[in-house]
């Protein structure tokens, strides 16, 4: 019975969340499109506990989403940049925009053996 | 030995999970705790007895156990069926999966029902959200930092470290600098021959570092502890039992009463491990300790349920 409450409470913030990363990437576009043409969106899958690309070659404005794909929930913390990411659960995203040049290593909050870094072109 | 199913609605139970979760109980006789999976021959008689789980990841509803609440349900209705009542219960961490109040509540509610006494060391699961606050408001009564603690029973020392907070790119499990200097003022002036048992979540020793299966600063708190005769380390986080013992110090991991993980290296990564059904009950345990007089480090016997 708990289960089910418990996953209704669950969707229901995935759905937020969904929702508020989703206004956040309408919300850069115009921008994007207003300064450089480049800056495609990227992707960073989370699978069998490890970041992939990594290293993940980006110009600088390319927002990059990170998407769950392991029955765990994963966090990315990144310390240089006091990024910290909400508890992904499967098929959970979080999405965040590199707005400056820079080498960004990161792990995961929960499991640290997981490691990834972002190279940011200018 | 094969936990046997008593009854047939335990039976029809099993049937339709296919599966159960287990505990651990432990006898403590004299200073040295030995441990037996629950169905295995009863515990001394003399010496007392504790009850450990471990890893029921509530509100985790994936293939490899979809029924976790059942299985926590069946681990601790096997405590209470005890012919020997444990003086108490531990729980090494992940109760929840997701850190939500009524994962913790459902946690609460059914180790409440076993009519005893719970100590808990939160896992990482446990504290996704608000800080851990949800985690410390029900379990943390008490206890100090992120929720470490320690008390004293039967003569014996217990102590709860808390190793999931604030983990770094060492890849490890992390005490921190704050809860050791606590810890070596905990046993500064206790006597060598108290024996100690120490509950963390992650294993306190390197278990397998490629997976992060250890604690980074775990060998501080060790050097705190070397002095004394028995030491007892109960951790959990990798769904499996592994014991080591180094010195006077024995290390023993629980077994998950949700779903197991590989062996370290079995596989690609350290997730949940997928077997069939009917397979499930061996590698969800729950044991007994029990604390016999000897001078040699504890022996802790392990046996699957099936």
């Amino acid at each position: 019975m708990t289960e089910i409450i418990s996953l209704a409470e669950h969707g229901r913030r995935v759905l937020l969340r969904r929702f508020a990363e989703g206004a956040a990437i309408f919300a850069l576009v115009p921008v994007a499109l207003a300064s450089r043409a480049e800056a495609a969106d990227a992707t960073v899958r989370i699978d069998n506990f490890t970041f992939a690309p990594t290293p993940l070659t980006i110009a600088a404005g390319t927002t990059v989403t990170w998407v769950n794909h392991d029955d765990i929930p994963h966090a990315v913390y990144c310390q240089a940049l006091s990024l910290r990411s909400h508890p992904m659960d499967t098929g959970d995203s979080f999405s965040h925009r590199f707005a400056q040049a820079g080498t960004f290593d990161y792990i995961c909050s929960l499991h640290p053996q997981m490691r990834g870094r972002i190279v940011v072109s200018a | 030995m094969a936990s046997e199913l008593s009854n047939i609605d335990r039976r029809g139970v099993l049937k339709c999970m296919t599966w159960a979760g287990t505990a651990m109980v432990w006898t403590v006789t004299g200073g040295v705790p030995l441990a037996r999976m629950i169905g295995e021959a009863e515990a001394a008689s003399s010496g007392f007895t504790f009850a450990q789980i471990s890893d029921s990841h509530l509100g985790f509803d994936k293939p490899a156990n979809p029924h976790t609440t059942d299985t926590l349900a069946e681990a601790l209705n096997q405590v209470k069926a005890l012919p020997t009542k444990p003086a108490f219960m531990i729980h090494t961490g992940d109760i929840t999966h997701l850190s939500k109040p009524a994962q913790f509540d459902t946690g609460r509610q059914l180790m409440e029902g076993t009519g005893l006494t719970t100590y808990t060391v939160p896992g990482e699961h446990d504290i996704l959200e608000d800080d851990g606050k949800s985690y410390l408001n029900r379990f943390g009564k008490g206890a100090k930092g992120d929720g470490w603690y320690s008390f004293d029973t039967h003569g014996v020392h217990f102590i709860g470290l808390v190793n999931v907070v604030n983990l770094q790119g060492n890849g490890l499990g992390n005490l921190g600098h704050e809860q050791l200097e606590w810890l070596e003022k905990d046993v500064a002036h206790r006597s060598a021959s108290t024996p100690v048992v120490v509950m963390a979540h992650v294993p306190l020793w390197t278990v397998y570092r490629e997976w992060g299966w250890g604690t980074g600063d775990g060998a501080q708190a060790l050097g705190f502890l070397k002095r004394f005769g028995s030491v007892t380390v109960l951790n959990g986080h990798i769904h499996q039992v592994m014991q080591k013992v180094e010195g006077n110090v024995a290390f023993h991991t629980a077994r998950s009463t949700a779903f197991p993980q590989p062996a370290p290296g079995a596989a690609k990564g350290p997730g949940p491990m997928m077997v069939p059904a009917g397979e499930l009950r061996e590698h969800l345990g729950i044991a007994r300790v029990s604390l016999v007089s000897t001078n040699t480090p504890l022996a802790i016997v392990d046996t699957p349920l099936i």
